[in-house]
């Protein structure tokens, strides 16, 4: 019971703007260390330490930007919705302010990983694009983070617009599934899953190690643009009150600046 | 919960597996289209349809690769190793990955002899990853798991990084 409504308090607090805003600044500081160290580390050691593979040569090291690529751009679009959800169900403010902080960046990372994935089956398949269930479920996905881009450009009205894209973000889940079983359902020319959460990687730990380096330094870098993104938007929508006024007030008295410029750069 | 978030909460999900549900069937009904290519007890068993451009993947059978001396023209057989073999001929160049024992992908129609005649050749890539130096260990454990490689790229017998 005493869980129960820590729980209840919890989920109730996160739906304030300024609570959020305060709890993720020291948040956002350790996304962005972790994500430096991880991403430095991880990009050395995948392109000048790990061993090159006995078929495909040193074009298999596109894998370690190109897994970790796919990986968090649909893990963002989860994050998507399931902010979508609650948004529609609970009409929370902030969901609306994390569906936009996730898709710039999850329609970069889908863009890349297909990019990436066209320079790899160029040598190895023989061709930069074929239609498989994979490659086309991702393309599917980009379409989809580029909908919802051009949805939210498209409809002023903030009331809308956050029910509009929370809605499709949503529906745009049973995406995910078919993405993830695609190269289990069917005869697909990419290939099974190498790496993943319940399985043992197929392939010796000298090559996945910094795989899961460069998984974990992308995972960071993405909480890292999303918490700031979306503090960003915070403050810009919230720019009239006083939390703001005071936070912008003791900033801009540490800087020595006017508080009339700050708070015009908030917003949009 | 008050009854109006209750009611969005029914809705939502609703409108959730309602969406999952629809996805579900059109995966299901379209079945077999929705496979990248026929697999060689399909193409010997006669279902793809002749005269059509199609997809048809197997592993090349150790041994069957006959290269022309004068042009680019190849003819190797593709099989599943479960009994099912179909011949395929081809001219063009190969990816770097043809090798005997290696999964490809053939696209092209099956002419009138029963000879697959290839347009494209696209080399599938299974999941597992090795450096070189592993290879040897593991040809070692398992003496025939890749002796069809050296015959083809002598460079991966060697170890070389490519």
């Amino acid at each position: 019971m005493k869980l129960n409504l820590k729980l209840k308090e919890y989920w109730h607090k996160l739906g304030s703007p300024r609570w959020f805003y305060q709890i993720t600044t020291s948040w956002v500081t350790f996304f962005g260390i972790c994500a430096l160290l991880l991403l430095a580390t991880g990009l050395v050691w995948a392109l000048a330490f790990a061993p090159a593979d006995y078929q495909q040569g040193n074009s298999f090291r596109i894998m370690y930007v190109h897994v970790p690529a796919a990986m968090v751009a649909q893990s963002l679009y989860i994050g998507m919705g399931v902010a979508g959800f609650v948004g529609l169900v609970w009409r929370m403010k902030l969901t609306d302010v994390a569906i936009g902080a996730c898709l710039p960046l999850g329609m970069v990372l889908t863009a890349l990983a297909l990019f990436t994935g066209g320079v790899w089956g160029k040598p190895t398949w023989g061709s930069w694009w074929e239609w498989d269930g994979r490659t086309v479920s991702t393309l599917v996905l980009l379409f989809l983070y580029i909908g919802i881009y051009a949805l939210r450009e498209a409809i002023p009205d903030r009331d809308l617009r956050a029910r509009a894209s929370a809605l499709v973000s949503l529906v745009g889940t049973v995406n995910i599934p078919i993405i993830k079983y695609s190269v289990e359902w069917w005869n697909t020319l990419h290939q099974s899953a190498s790496f993943s959460l319940t399985e043992k990687p197929a392939m010796p730990a000298e090559m996945w190690l910094p795989l899961l380096v460069m998984v974990l330094g992308f995972y960071c870098f993405a909480g890292h643009q999303v918490l700031s993104r979306m503090r960003l938007e915070v403050l810009s929508r919230e720019a009239t009150s006083r939390w703001v006024l005071q936070l912008l007030q003791g900033k801009s008295a540490e800087a020595g600046l006017g508080q009339s410029s700050l708070i015009d750069h908030g917003r949009d | 919960m008050n009854p109006k978030r209750k009611q969005r909460l029914y809705l939502t999900v609703f409108l959730l597996l309602v969406s999952a549900g629809v996805t579900g069937l059109l995966i299901l009904v379209s079945g077999e289209n929705m496979n990248m290519f026929y697999p060689p007890a399909d193409v010997v068993a006669g279902k793809i349809p002749p005269e059509q451009k199609v997809r048809a993947g197997g592993m090349v059978l150790d041994g069957s690769v006959v290269r022309s001396e004068t042009s680019l023209a190849v003819e190797f057989q593709l099989t599943d190793h479960k009994g099912a073999v179909f011949p395929v001929a081809y001219s063009g160049i190969l990816p770097d990955l043809f090798r005997e024992g290696q999964g490809i992908l053939v696209e092209g129609e099956m002419d009138a002899q029963g000879v697959f005649q290839a347009e494209e050749v696209l080399a599938k890539h299974d999941e597992n990853y090795m450096p070189p130096e592993l290879l040897d260990i593991d040809m070692q454990a398992k003496p025939n798991a890749y002796k069809a490689m050296p015959s083809i790229d002598p460079r991966a017998a060697k170890g070389d990084a490519l």
